[in-house]
């Protein structure tokens, strides 16, 4: 009985492991969206191009979407956008949020990279509207909402291949047919 | 400017030095079972070697960031042209490569401390060493198979790097990771020697002394190292809190908390021969315990507001040295660790059993804090839920225990080892209890605004019960014929160990209970008030720096009577390669308040919304942290280990050992 005893840090180090290893395969920024099947918060801002025209919750509303949180300062967002214009020519309607972003610089990289944004949204820096209210706390951040208005998918992150084929486009086509 | 050639050897230099430690881990190994004293005799040089060989390549890669030679792919992520000189050297350890060969370097440092070191038996010393070798063995395949900072992005050389992350751009940062790693790693010398004790079966009181030094030591830079990160934290992330319970701050405090269970269990074994098991155990656990928090950090298995680059790969490469290193060395444990018959006994009122109460206590927490860090995981894999704990789950529970904690830090230092009466330690403590309950329950918590707090009097009552049992002890060590000056050093070390803690229960309980935030609108020559104290915004000017352009606000402050203090320059900084905003604070510090003035965003062109804080006693936190490592530090200066007499009786257990 006293070996088993001696057993029981090893046993119990065995267990944490069985969860530590599991935890390497589950995306931790996933845990964060607490936003999954809450609507949209209420916003309204400027758009890019004409920052004179105010876009708000209401106007984005009727049609499946993603709305990408971008900005020309984060390299990661250079990586992704391949992708972006890939999920735009397939048809994805793809409203982008310019976060913390300046006008000059955005458009720069806009005209180097390809606009696949049916829209862009600024919101920035400070100010508190949509991107403060999505609980967004980086750049790029991506969210899938359906014709309802609700959030129904995030990531946290760069959008890569595998997730485009794999998860993204799957997910818009589940929540175009649920309409 | 592009250097030809010393990433090259940089990365050679690396993987000669695995091969060094491959030869101090296995021959020992082989050596010790075959029993030949040559192969033994190899752990010594093969230490030297690897510790000139990772040297030599940390110096290469410091190089490369001094030269700006952005074909290194780590460089040209973490450095920048018009980086201060002294950040791009800091920028080495500044991410997940340069800072796990910073990890490396400690360690062969420890390494070579511990081969230098006087009076061990030789086989003693190269099965510390194969061990310790073992340890290196496995981080140095995990840099050099998955995590190379040498190497080169070509043919298309960046013409300027990413620069270093605007956090880390701070002093604070140059100095923080080197001394949490002398602390996380120097825990791994207390582990060898656990192990080489499990190993050889020799489980006398000798290996605790030996790795007395080591784990104090060890500890005292740990201390330093997390009260550095917290003071960092509190200054340059803009939030004026000094602790977030965040999964990095965890991993550092867990085996901060058995460490220090680990040094006091390492007292009674040494002393009194008792608990050889538990002490064991700890030293174990204490390693392990820091390789559980590199991988949380660097697995990427949780985020953090200090998140290193996530990659499964090395997260899994991580898990299995995670696995093989405390997996093996806890089978080992229960393999080798005989039934222990202890043959000394003690009473239930002892410093024995005291300083017993004060290892659950800490082992509870430390436990504790492993829990809330892994709750969100554990429960995201059982599938019921992505919760995280955060704060409310971890004061809950810490407090009260570091309450009891408190009670036996008094009663302990002034307790007879094996048998105490009741009636002798009631001599000793009356004076001391009737003080602190008349003082700190009664009298001061009404001091600061009028008013009587429960946690005030609590956090106080414990401040003076911890001064006045350890006033008391050092009294008692004092009559001796040599008065204040026979008091050893290792007492000392002990009486500001325990007045540092004092001192960081002092500087939480007045922090917490009397701090004030406020969010403020502030516009020019319009003053407001916070506290009595009024700011009043005097102009705002934009300037450059060498690697950001920024906002600064010059705030005049006033205190209650209406006199000019002080006039703080808060920044907002730009920093332009990753544009990324940071905040740069303002304080006007004093042993009895901080005010600490941040910039927010900006509202018209001449408001701003700034964020102001009332600290009072802050310092006091980093204050005691300081003071306590002072504490180790006289422990370790203390005359037992370097005398002749010590030696002499080291000689003598080594003769009869073996």
């Amino acid at each position: 009985m006293k070996r088993f005893l001696l057993f029981l840090p090893l046993i119990v180090f065995l267990l944490v492991g069985i969860f530590l290893y599991k935890g390497l395969s589950m995306d931790p920024s996933a845990r964060e969206s607490a936003l999954i099947g809450q609507p949209l918060p209420e916003f309204s801002l400027p758009r890019l191009t004409n920052p004179n025209l105010l876009v708000t919750r209401e106007d984005l509303m009727g049609e499946v979407f993603l709305l990408n949180v971008w900005g020309s300062w984060c390299p990661s967002c250079y990586d992704e956008h391949e992708e972006i214009v890939r999920m735009a020519q397939a048809g994805v309607p793809i409203v982008g949020l310019n976060y913390k972003d300046e006008p000059a610089k955005a458009f720069r990289y806009l005209s180097q990279l390809g606009n696949p944004y049916t829209q862009i949204l600024v919101e920035e820096d400070g100010l508190r509207e949509l991107a403060f209210n999505l609980g967004v706390y980086g750049a790029p951040e991506t969210f899938l909402i359906d014709s309802e208005g609700i959030v129904r998918y995030h990531l946290a992150g760069v959008i890569t291949p595998q997730l485009v084929d794999q998860v993204i486009m799957p997910e818009v086509q589940k929540w175009q047919k649920n309409r | 400017m592009e250097v030809l050639y010393l990433p090259e050897f940089g990365q050679f230099a690396l993987i000669l030095a695995l091969a060094m430690a491959c030869v101090q881990a296995f021959l020992p190994l082989i050596g010790s079972f075959t029993r030949q004293p040559l192969w033994l005799a190899y752990a010594q040089p093969a230490a030297w070697a690897q510790f000139t060989l990772l040297a030599i390549s940390f110096v290469l890669l410091s190089l490369s960031f001094l030269f700006d030679d952005f074909s290194l792919a780590y460089t040209a992520a973490n450095s920048n042209s018009a980086l201060p000189w002294f950040y791009k050297l800091s920028a080495v350890w500044g991410a997940h490569e340069g800072s796990l060969l910073l990890w490396l370097l400690i360690l062969a440092g420890w390494t070579f401390a511990v081969s230098l070191s006087r009076g061990l038996p030789a086989e003693v010393l190269a099965r510390v060493l194969s061990v310790l070798g073992f340890v290196s063995v496995g981080m140095l395949l995990f840099v050099v198979f998955t995590s190379n900072p040498f190497d080169r992005i070509l043919p298309r050389i960046p013409v300027d790097g990413a620069d270093l992350n605007p956090l880390l751009q701070d002093p604070g940062l140059i100095f923080h990771p080197p001394l949490l790693y002398m602390g996380y790693v120097g825990f791994a010398v207390t582990f060898a020697f656990a192990l080489a004790a499990l190993w050889s079966g020799q489980l006398d009181s000798a290996w605790a002394r030996w790795s007395r030094p080591w784990t104090t030591s060890a500890w005292a830079f740990l201390t330093v190292g997390i009260a550095l990160g917290s003071w960092w934290a509190y200054y340059e992330l803009g939030w004026g809190g000094w602790w977030f319970w965040d999964p990095v701050e965890n991993a550092s405090l867990m085996p901060w908390l058995t460490g220090t269970a680990l040094m006091h269990s390492l007292a009674i074994t040494e002393k009194r021969g008792v608990f050889k098991s538990w002490t064991l155990l700890l030293a174990i656990f204490t390693f392990s315990l820091s390789l559980v928090g590199f991988f949380l950090v660097r697995s990427g298995v949780l985020n953090s507001v200090h998140a290193f680059a996530n990659d499964p790969e090395r997260g899994f490469f991580l898990l299995i040295l995670l696995a093989v290193t405390v997996g093996a060395s806890l089978l080992v444990y229960a393999l080798r660790v005989p039934n222990l018959k202890a043959r000394v006994s003690y009473s239930l009122l002892s410093k024995d059993v005291l300083l017993l109460a004060n290892n659950l206590i800490l082992v509870i927490s430390s436990i504790m804090v492993l829990l809330g860090t892994l709750y969100p995981l554990i429960l995201d894999a059982l599938g019921s839920g992505k919760i995280s704990v955060g704060p409310p789950y971890f004061n809950a529970l810490f407090v009260p225990l570091m309450l009891l904690l408190g009670v036996f830090m008094g009663l302990g230092p002034l307790t007879d080892w094996k048998q105490m009466q009741w009636q002798k330690l009631k001599k000793k403590i009356w004076l001391a209890g009737v003080i602190t309950l008349v003082l700190g329950f009664a009298v001061l918590p009404w001091v600061y605004d009028g008013e009587w707090h429960l946690y005030v009097a609590l956090g106080l009552t414990l401040v003076l019960w911890i001064f006045t049992t350890s006033f008391r002890d050092l009294w008692e060590a004092s009559r001796t014929k040599k008065g204040w000056l026979g008091i050893s050093r290792s007492r000392l070390g002990m009486f500001f160990g325990h007045l540092g803690a004092a001192l960081i229960v002092l500087g939480v309980t007045m922090v917490s209970n009397y701090g004030e935030e406020r969010d403020l609108r502030m516009q020019i020559d319009q003053p407001v008030e916070v506290k009595g104290y009024q700011f009043t915004l005097k102009k705002l000017i934009h300037r450059e720096g060498p690697n950001y352009i920024a906002d600064r606000a010059i705030v005049e402050v006033h205190n209650p009577k209406g006199r000019l203090i002080n006039t703080l320059t808060p920044e907002k900084r730009l920093y332009t390669v990753r544009g990324m905003p940071m905040t740069q604070v303002a304080i006007e510090w004093g042993f009895l308040k901080d005010i600490y003035v941040a910039m927010g965003e900006e509202l018209t062109a001449d408001a701003w919304a700034m964020r102001v804080h009332y600290k009072p006693f802050v310092r006091w936190l980093w204050l005691g942290a300081l003071i306590a490592a002072l504490g180790g530090v006289l422990a370790i200066t203390d005359r037992r280990y370097s005398s002749k007499k010590a030696q002499e009786q080291l000689t003598a257990i080594n003769k009869g050992g073996v």
